[in-house]
């Protein structure tokens, strides 16, 4: 255990505690975006995907143990991350010109805090149906219903949106972020990476939000 | 051509800083940017002035001393190329020119452009070495080394230490210099032996000196004068996951040996 | 002063094995108890240095860089010769012995360079272990190229940054015993003077250039390794911070300057641009393999490169020195390009250029493989000119590029000066009158890891040191003379600056002590410099104060010294009429313009002792004895 955390005491053990409880988080939001699409097979498919996952009893509390777990130390790391950061450079730069750094990497932390509000929301508006603005009528046994009721206050879809936006953008540099911190990447595999990231980034922002704007234009209706 | 200067100047790591403004009037594009700073200071001697302070030695390219932040790009705007071998071509008549010191907390500044880097000699000797002393080692053929891995560990080798890497990063972060020095010797049969010990060791130093993390901008290798890439960080950070690991299954060993 | 070189006898392969079995040594257990002082952190520094704490030595360093890796041996670009014979084309350690005497013009000890070739394969296999990057090719062996001077390939490169990377091995070995505390580490320190207890050399004064504090050390001996002057002529290839302080403060404590006029002259760097001019850039020598030299052959063609055909062209080293062609010695071809330019057909503005072009070897080998062997110098060629060498050819010129005078020092590196001991660079020992390519890395490094290592436990071992510490008068006395003269600079007060003064001084050396010499040149420069001398101290201005970093003052000490040393390059100049290697006197020279020696006058090295400034020193002879070598008339013809 203390070879453990003497590791995560140094600044590349922070960021592999950062990558792996990234990698977790990619591995969720991908399988979690392809559960949701089942919303166009119907509500019924739904529905009992959802019922599906109930049923799984321990396995399901694992899962949210993990997850959660993950959730926590990737925010404790990057605070603590920033916090070095910021010390090291006290004093900005009067005029300052990025060259090679994207849009993404320099938005992981501001994205960070959008994706952590989402989050909480997320889970206050499907999972227990008590968020404002939330689906009315909630039932916990329809799914489907949820999400349509939920979707058609565009305020809440809109914010939905914007939360995909980040998660996009959280991607497309956080997956080959991850693989570099981890040291499984090299020249040769660097431009793969690079696309593999952006196209993962750009499938999960346009997966899910097509959901909200499917309720919003009345594609999906409720049942 | 004419150019507006304005240039961090500051009497030394005590006291603040302020950007101050000069023209300089008499600017050919066939000086060098300390050339055309040799001439403004020139200026300034004549008037009475402080000339402004800069580290700068060998004005090829090669030593490392120099260290400007030109217009936010450490080293100036050319590729590859040190602030010593940036020549006034790059610029236009007219241009305005912002130029500070590298800015990190482990570099604090002596005067003006001048910055105290002594933290990157402190990383070198945690381990940026072979423990090899002066006497008889082998014939110099005797472990051949494949030209790929020879020319790679240059790739490394190459770097300069001029810091303008930590400059560059965000963080102020130093993984690329680091990473660079790590990798010329990790990566040689030569440097095998203490491999593991190497990269924990640096990278316990240069968390020490209180330089940044790594959030993988890619800052540095666009600013490094020696385009070392950030392909090294990756390297090194797998080198510490092994070392790291690696030191559980050795932890205690040696211990009980001796005679 | 008595000048013993202290070569051993015997026979020549044979004297160097002798001598290290006849050396005294220091018990294990006591190396601790002493003190080596070792000022500079170049290749010669800083490996002797981290080689002396590794055999238990207690060892300050100090240099004036922020840090000991910015030593100026960093900007060596070609290789590093060795005697290995790998290449299996005739090389042996006789015959690098051979080539550096008759590449230095007989001008250097028989004994000296001998052990510098024998020792010169060890270095090799040291950089390696250390973990130098030298090119290698596919098999996994290291590769050669062939230099100037040369005619076998035994030069180890590492891309184009071979001196970067020897130092970093050198630094590298250094930042251990750092760390180790073996070695205690002084950078942004600049030694100013030497101090003498009962004439030995027991400590220096130092400055700090961050806070101005003036400090003193105390040691058993002190090593030198401090480089070269060429910064006197204010243009050269040194790093600016280049200077002769350390060594002009010894000379003037009474240790002796050997064949100060020697200098070396770098065909191939690139031409100045204009007045700003802060320095010259070199162009690695090593393009000279594959670049054919040229000029027009009628006197001010001004057509481009391209537009002037193959029959109106004259690859004059070709012509003239067929057997080594673009690769004669540095003297010879710095010299003809001079001629060239003399004659009207220089290249390039102003007219002092020649060609050096690629286009053959394009052609022969194709881009790439010309990319591979000189891309970063094609690169940086570009980057300081704005043109593309890939297209249209280089404009070279020679420039001061390496001083072979220096400190006199005995077989054991030591000045006639006891404990005072110098490496590199800054001795004079090896090169004679030319130094050839790629032998000041070897040099260096030969001094700092193989020779002094031995040769100062000998001297400690017999010197039967007192213990001395930093409250000895000798101390007080020397500190205040220091003060002192940091204070006369700051108070001068005057209108012109540092560099002005700088300039002025470079360019008289450069018009009447540069690439040829004369009687009545050096005796006008004779008359200049104490003039310039007079007016710097005069109306010099160095702003602020000596308690905070001070660039200007730095360099005002440094170039106060040059000021004063330059006279003593003429005076050496002067004495030696005759022409060798990197000295050549119009006076002497055969009637189809070349150098020409005088053995029988001339076969000695001039060793020179301070006499008070302004006074003309007294020169020592040392006769240089040849048992191994016949006298010949060098001809790369």
């Amino acid at each position: 255990m203390t070879g453990v955390l003497s590791f995560y005491r140094t600044s590349i053990g922070k960021k592999v505690v950062m990558a792996v409880t990234g990698l977790i988080g990619v591995g969720f939001v991908i399988g979690h975006m392809l559960g949701n699409l089942q919303i166009y097979l119907g509500a019924e498919a739904l529905n009992k995907y959802a019922a599906f996952l109930k049923s799984t009893g321990e396995l399901l509390v694992v899962v949210r143990v993990v997850l959660l777990t993950a959730v926590i130390l990737h925010i404790i790391a990057a605070v603590q991350l920033t916090i070095e950061n910021r010390k090291s450079r006290p004093q900005r730069y009067v005029k300052k010109q990025h060259v090679e750094s994207t849009f993404a990497s320099r938005t992981m932390r501001y994205g960070g805090i959008i994706l952590l509000l989402f989050i909480v929301y997320h889970i206050l508006h499907f999972t227990i149906g008590k968020a404002p603005g939330g689906p009315q009528p909630f039932d916990v046994h329809n799914v489907y219903n949820n999400v349509v009721y939920g979707f058609q206050n565009i305020w809440v879809s809109l914010f939905y949106i914007v939360a995909m936006l980040s998660l996009g953008l959280h991607m497309a540099h956080g997956v080959w972020s991850l693989f570099q911190t981890l040291g499984l990447n090299n020249r040769r595999f660097n431009r793969l990476l690079r696309n593999a990231a952006l196209g993962i980034g750009t499938l999960l922002f346009l997966g899910n939000i097509s959901i909200p704007i499917a309720v919003l234009v009345g594609f999906l209706k409720p049942i | 051509m004419k150019l507006k200067l304005h240039i961090w100047r500051q009497d030394n790591a005590k006291t603040a800083g302020k950007m101050v403004s000069y023209d300089a009037n008499h600017v050919s594009p066939d000086m060098s940017f300390l050339e055309m700073l040799d001439v403004l200071n020139q200026e300034l001697i004549t008037k009475g002035e402080d000339p402004v302070a800069f580290d700068h030695d060998c004005r090829e390219g090669i030593c490392g001393a120099c260290s400007m932040v030109i217009n936010g790009i450490p080293h100036g705007p050319q590729r590859a190329t040190t602030t010593c071998q940036l020549h006034m071509r790059s610029f236009k008549d007219g241009d305005e020119v912002y130029i500070e010191p590298w800015r990190a907390e482990p570099f604090p500044v002596i005067k003006d452009l001048a910055v105290d880097r002594a933290a990157l000699d402190r990383i070198i000797a945690a381990g940026g070495f072979i423990s090899v002393g002066t006497g008889s080692p082998p014939d110099g053929n005797a472990i051949p080394i494949s030209k790929e891995i020879s020319d790679l560990a240059m790739d490394a080798a190459a770097c300069i230490g001029c810091g303008a890497c930590v400059a560059a990063c965000p963080n102020g972060s130093a993984m690329l210099f680091t990473a660079a020095k790590v990798s010329h010797l990790n990566l040689l049969p030569q440097g095998e032996p203490e491999k593991d010990q190497r990269v924990i060791n640096m990278v316990a130093q240069m968390d020490a000196e209180g330089f940044g993390n790594c959030t993988n901008y890619a800052e540095c290798q666009a600013a490094c004068p020696k385009e070392i890439s950030i392909q090294f960080i990756a390297k090194m950070n797998r080198d510490l996951i092994r070392a790291k690991l690696r030191e559980g299954n050795n932890a205690g060993s040696g211990k009980t040996g001796g005679a | 002063m008595q000048l013993n070189a202290k070569i051993p006898a015997g026979p020549l392969e044979d004297k160097w094995d002798q001598h290290r079995f006849n050396v005294k040594l220091v018990n294990p257990a006591n190396k601790r108890k002493y003190t080596v002082l070792v000022v500079g952190s170049g290749l010669a520094g800083a490996s002797a240095a981290a080689s002396l704490a590794e055999l238990g030595y207690n060892v300050k360093c100090f240099c004036f860089q922020d840090s000991p890796r910015r030593a100026h041996s960093i900007a060596a670009q070609g290789g590093i010769n060795a005697a290995k014979n790998y290449q299996n084309d005739g090389d042996s350690v006789r015959r690098l012995f051979y080539d550096t005497i008759k590449g230095g013009d007989y001008r250097a000890r028989e004994g000296n360079v001998y052990r510098l070739a024998q020792v010169s394969v060890n270095i090799i296999d040291q950089c390696v272990a250390q973990g130098v990057p030298f090119a290698r090719e596919y098999g996994g062996v290291m590769a050669n190229r062939s230099f100037g001077g040369a005619q076998v390939s035994r030069t180890f490169y590492a891309r184009g940054q071979t001196g970067q990377q020897l130092l970093i091995g050198a630094y590298s070995a250094l930042e251990r015993q750092i760390g180790l505390k073996k070695v205690a580490m002084y950078s942004r320190c600049e030694m100013l003077d030497i101090v003498l207890v009962d004439g030995k050399a027991r400590g220096i004064i130092t400055r700090d250039l961050i806070n101005g504090k003036i400090e003193r050390h105390a040691g058993d001996a002190v090593v030198l390794a401090t480089g070269g002057y060429g910064n006197v002529f204010y243009l050269s290839t040194n790093a600016k911070g280049c200077n002769v302080t350390a060594s002009y403060r010894a000379y003037k404590r009474g240790a002796a300057f050997a064949n100060p006029c020697f200098t070396q002259i770098h065909p191939t760097c690139i031409p100045v641009a204009g007045d700003h001019q802060s320095k010259l850039t070199l162009m690695s020598e090593s393009l000279r393999n594959d670049g054919r030299i040229w000029v027009p052959k009628k006197a001010g063609d001004n057509r481009a490169a391209k537009d002037i055909p193959e029959s109106e062209r004259d690859y004059y080293l070709e012509r003239k020195y067929p057997s080594f062609g673009n690769l004669s010695p540095r003297d010879i071809s710095s010299r003809a390009a001079k001629e060239v330019c003399d004659e009207g057909r220089g290249v390039g503005p102003g007219g002092l250029g020649v060609y050096l072009d690629f286009s053959d070897s394009i052609k022969r080998l194709g881009k790439n493989m010309i990319a591979e062997r000189y891309g970063n110098l094609f690169e940086m060629y570009e980057r300081i000119t704005g043109e593309n060498p890939y297209e249209v050819p280089m404009r070279i010129y020679p420039a001061v590029h390496y001083t072979m005078g220096g400190l006199w020092v005995d077989y054991n590196l030591m000045s006639n000066v006891e404990g005072l001991h110098v490496l590199g660079e800054a001795n004079f020992s090896d090169h004679g009158a030319n130094r050839l390519g790629a032998s000041a890395l070897m040099q260096g490094l030969a001094d700092g890891y193989f020779i002094l290592p031995y040769t100062i436990g000998d001297y400690i071992a017999s010197a039967k040191l007192a213990p001395v510490s930093t409250d000895h008068p000798a101390f007080a006395e020397t500190e205040r003379e220091v003060t002192t003269r940091l204070k006369q600079l700051l108070e001068i007060n005057g209108k012109r600056s540092v560099d002005d003064f700088h300039r002025e001084l470079g360019k008289v050396m450069w018009d009447y002590c540069g690439m040829a010499r004369n009687d009545a040149g050096l005796r006008t420069a004779l008359e200049r410099i104490p003039q310039i001398r007079e007016e710097f101290w005069r109306d010099l201005r160095v702003p602020g104060s000596g308690e905070y970093f001070n660039q200007e003052l730095e360099k005002a000490g440094r170039v106060a010294d040059f000021l004063e040393f330059a006279e003593l390059m003429c005076h050496d100049a002067l004495m030696r009429t005759e022409s060798c290697g990197g000295h050549f006197r119009t006076e002497s020279q055969t009637e189809d313009g070349e150098a020409k020696r005088d053995d029988e006058n001339f076969t000695f090295v001039a060793a020179w002792e301070y006499k008070g400034v302004g006074t003309k020193p007294t020169m020592h002879k040392e006769v240089l004895e040849f048992e191994n070598v016949h006298l010949s008339t060098r001809s790369y013809k």
